[in-house]
Formats: C-alpha cells, structure tokens, sequence
C-alpha cells in the first residue's frame, strides 16, 4: 500500500481534499473514490458558496438594471470574464466570450466563421481522436458547403501523427480543429506545431482544450491558435458554463450566430446594429450564477498552480499505470509517455461496463464506454475502455483501492 | 397447465431468493453467475435485426410464438446484462401476450436493480423489455387477425 506524501507535487493534498465536500460521501458503504475528473471535475467549497451567495444576496439580470443588485451582479459576472483574460493570456477582455461549454463553442465557430470562410471544395481538419463535438459540428458544416473532412491518423499508442497531418496539409485547408488533450486516453496533441504549420497555409486553428484546462498552462498568445475552447465544469468551476477565446480580429469580422437581446445597439424592424466584442455573440440572460462561480474555480487553479497539479497527478498516474500494467489481461489505450493523468484500458474477455458496475459498488467511480469518441474506438477495434481519470484531490491510497477493485472484479467476472 | 407459474408468482421467487443476500457484492455475483449459466444464442440469431440498442453493451433478443405463449431467447456481451436478461426470461418466457404486455416487473426494483432501468445506464435493458413487449403485442394483433 502506498501512502501519498503530505506534500506531493508541492502541494498538500489532503488539504485540498477539505476543500471538496463531495468527497466524504459515501457510496454503496464505501468512502467514495471519484475518477471521472474527465467527465466532471468535483467542485470546491468556495464555487458552491459563490452560487448560493448570489442567488442569496445580489440575485439581479445583468447589463440592463441601474439598481445595486444589477450592478453587483453585472461587477461579478464581469469579474469572472477578466480572471479568464489572465488565466488563458488573452491580449483583451473582448477576446473572452462566455458560452455553455466546449461543445456550444465549437458550434460557434463552425456555425459563424466557418460558414463565412469555407467554401465547396474546401478541406477542414480534424484529428483521428477527437470527441464528437468536435466532428459533428464540422460535419454538417461540411455537408451545408460541399467541403471535405479530412482525419489526421494516430498510431497505436493513441498518438497523433504530425507527419501525417503535414501530407494533409494544404492551400484548400480552411480550418483545423483538434483537442489539445485526448479525453478518452489522456495523450498530449503537439498543437503548437499544428498551429504553426497551418498558418503557413492561411488556415485557422481552433484548440479543444476542454481537458487541458485542468493540467497544463495555457497562454493563447504564446500558442497562436485563433480559437480556444473550453468548459468551466471540466476545472472545478460549474457545468453550463464555458468560453470561447478568439483573436480580435477575427471575432470582428464573424457574422453573428444567435440574436435577441444584449447582442444589439439599436433594433429596428429593418435593421439591427450589433453590439461591440464580447456582447454581440452573447444574445439573451446568460447564465449569470454559473458565470460567477466560475470565477472562484479559476481562483482556486491558480492558487494551487497547474503546475504542482500537474506535478501530483503525474505521480498518481505513473503509479497507476505501473499497478494496472502488472494485472493480468489489462491492457492500457492510449500507451503514450507524453500524457495528462488519464488511464484508459481494456481487459480481456471482460466488457468495460461489467467492471465499471462492480467497481461502483466498492465506491469507485470511473468512466466506461466510448467516451463520445466513437471513431477512436472503432481505430482501436474495440467498443469502449474503462476509464481512471484523476485530478488534484485525488491520492495513492485511492488508487490502491482501484488497483484492488478492478483484481477482485477480474476474478468475480472471468 | 398447473404447474404454470404466473409473472407475479415467479417474480415474488425471484424477490424471496435476493432477500438472501444483504451486500452489493453477494447480489451481483449471483447475477453474474445467472449470466454466465445463460445458454448461448446461436449465431444466426446474432444479427443487426435481433439487435436491441443500447449505448454501452449490446443484447441479441429473439421471440417465438406457439400456443398461445411466448418464447424468448436472448444474450448480451455483458455478463452482468446476461444475467438480468436471465431473470426476464425466467419471468416473462412461456407467458401469454396479455400478460406480458401488462406486466409491471416490480421484481426490478424490489431486489434493487432499478439503475438498470434507468435511461442513464443505457445499457440496452430498458430497450430489451420494452422490445420484449412490443414482440407481445405483434404476436397478440397477428393471432387476432389469423382467429
Ligand atoms: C475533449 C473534449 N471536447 C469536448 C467536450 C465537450 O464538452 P462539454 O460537454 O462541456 O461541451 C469534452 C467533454 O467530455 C471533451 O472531453
């Protein structure tokens, strides 16, 4: 059994487990072991207070009132838009515009620039991994403009083949969007790269970052990408909640998506004038509570650092890895050196649900499935991987009894 | 006919025999062991039209109809699902038409095994049972039409 130091990465975890409230339930009689960081990370204390705090104190519509509650409400909500300004180092504040998450901002960008910008003809590419939010959209972009979808392959470790991506590469390509993680097995996309070689061809390039958030630094400037995307609820802020970054000048020039109100200057039945960045993609009441507490979980990331994050859960990682590898049977998806803390593995003769149940009833949560990644599934000839995805708070002792469940499930199962 | 067991009457056994077991555990090793007594459905019947989708594992689910009654066979690749499919056609297999369609399977719930129902499982459990009633009500409006 290994105990994780007080101070692992840097950081003391078990000070930061206190912070999560969540994490002293129990499930089914076990102290709940939570792994699916990727698909939700858990919330601190402080974004649970912001939310209550505002509808308990300053609960008003933002932009429009001239009383105090409207006022409060519109400080925070704006708050929440710097913090994000700094934390991704955007050159301005109307760079930032807020959206429902990753998905809602790749819709945008397909639905706004790309239906502008992409002609019959026309390529746009995507990665062999990517989430079905960033194919979907592009697809029926594609099919709206006669244009072509081209996939960038991977190898059998789950990485990408920049290679490949340099042969697809060409004056016809409009846009490349692809993750800068990989949610289904972890593996670390060489975007900078991809960035620059697209530009090259005049090409655009919007980074999925909905699961690099969490882990590694960001700087949109220093990367260069046109268009980021990504999900409060994904970083330990609240769900329905994410940003879409785009460089000013191309922000400017997209034509509107949605109207209705906050989006305008002046309506008319003839014409309507737009607002100025960020306001005229932001049409109607957003989602003021979720904004706001959004602001707490940028907080909390950068008072921990990504980097001491990133330390601790590249221990966890390894130590799993080394555990499971040694079990019989399991094999890991997604076998890259160059990863953020997600484990995604298969075993023998054993269907990934079965052992997801068995594990939830030890308390154990993890992912099982296709991780809406169908496609790398099927690269993969398999239907679905469990998945062990682990964040901050999570410790060694955890992942023993991980380690634990999945031998005692291997054995009740085959 | 008098050792026909009704749905309610096999339910209430299935009811009794998980009272038994008091841990998460013990309840699925026995389901699990149910699943793997499960006989094996022939491979011709393994075909995307026997194919009841479900977004996790998938379950191949055959009906016959002879005298009245209806037969079913069915496997899945989860062996946890085979085993909850064990127990449906423990229940409901050799049953008349009427009495499937009107079937409440409170068994589900009883031994707690609702989760599997629920839409969030999707494991293809709630689409077996609801194929399973619409192969009733199918051989119900044939035999009306042939009667
Ligand atoms: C890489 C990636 N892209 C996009 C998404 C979609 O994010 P959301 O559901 O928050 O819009 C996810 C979430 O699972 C993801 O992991």
């Amino acid at each position: 059994m290994m105990k994780t130091a007080a101070i692992s990465g840097g950081l003391d975890v078990y000070a930061i487990r206190e912070q999560f409230p969540v994490l002293n339930r129990e499930v089914k009689g076990h102290r709940l072991v939570y792994f699916d960081n990727a698909a939700t990370t858990q919330k601190p204390q402080e974004v649970i207070d912001a939310l209550v705090n505002y509808y308990t104190t300053y609960n008003a519509n933002i932009h429009r009132g001239i009383h105090t509650l409207a006022e409060e409400a519109t400080a925070a909500y704006e708050a929440t838009r710097d913090a994000m300004k700094e934390f991704i180092n955007a050159s301005g504040r109307e760079e930032i515009l807020f959206t429902s998450g990753t998905t809602d901002s790749i819709n945008t960008v397909a639905f706004t620039y790309g239906r502008q910008n992409v002609q019959e003809g026309d390529e746009i590419i995507i990665s062999a991994m990517e989430h079905h939010s960033n194919i979907v959209p592009w697809q029926v972009l594609c099919e709206e403009k006669k244009a072509k979808l081209k996939v960038i392959p991977i190898n059998n470790k789950g990485e990408l083949l920049f290679e490949e991506f340099e042969k697809l590469v060409s004056s016809k390509t409009k846009i490349v969007s692809v993750m800068y993680v990989s949610n289904a097995m972890g593996v670390i996309n060489p975007v900078r790269e991809i960035i620059k070689k697209a530009h090259e061809v005049g090409a655009v390039v919007l980074v999925d970052a909905a699961q690099a958030m969490a882990h590694l630094d960001i700087d949109v400037q220093e990367l260069d990408c046109d268009f980021l995307a990504l999900s409060a609820h994904k970083m330990y802020g609240p769900t329905g909640i994410g940003v879409l970054y785009g460089k000013k000048e191309l922000l400017n020039r997209m034509p509107v998506f949605r109207g209705g109100g906050e989006m305008i200057k002046e309506v008319t039945f003839e014409k309507t004038t737009y607002n100025d960045l960020p306001y005229k993609y932001e049409a109607g009441t957003p989602n003021i509570a979720d904004t706001i507490a959004f602001k707490p979980a940028i907080d909390f990331v950068n008072r921990v650092g990504k980097k001491a994050m990133h330390a601790h859960e590249q221990v966890l990682l390894d130590y799993a890895t080394e555990k499971l590898r040694a079990i019989k049977g399991v094999h890991i998806v997604g076998d890259s050196t160059n990863k953020i803390s997600v484990l995604s593995f298969v075993v023998d003769n054993i269907h990934p649900q079965d052992l997801g149940i068995l594990l939830d009833n030890r308390g154990i949560a993890v992912r099982t499935g296709h991780h809406c990644c169908q496609p790398l599934m099927d690269r993969f000839r398999i239907p679905g991987t469990t998945r062990a995805s682990f964040a901050v708070y999570n410790t060694l002792e955890e992942i023993d009894l991980l380690v634990a469940g999945v031998e005692k499930a291997i054995k009740t199962l085959s | 006919m008098s050792d026909h067991k009704t749905i309610a009457q096999i339910e209430d056994e299935i009811v009794e025999e998980f009272s038994l077991f008091d841990s998460w555990d013990d309840k699925y090793e026995y389901i699990i062991d149910l699943g793997k007594k499960l006989p094996p459905l022939e491979d011709q019947h393994k075909i995307d039209e026997n194919r009841v989708r479900g977004c996790q594992s998938t379950v191949w689910l055959v009906a016959d109809y002879k005298d009245g009654r209806v037969y079913f066979k069915a496997e899945s690749d989860s062996v946890i699902v085979k085993g909850l499919i064990s127990m449906l056609i423990r229940v409901l297999s050799g049953q008349t038409p009427d009495d499937i369609i009107s079937a409440k399977l409170e068994f589900i719930q009883k031994i707690g095994m609702t989760t599997h129902l629920a839409q969030t499982r999707s494991n293809g459990l709630l689409s077996m049972v609801k194929q399973m009633k619409n192969y009733a009500v199918a051989f119900k409006a044939k035999n009306s039409l042939t009667t």
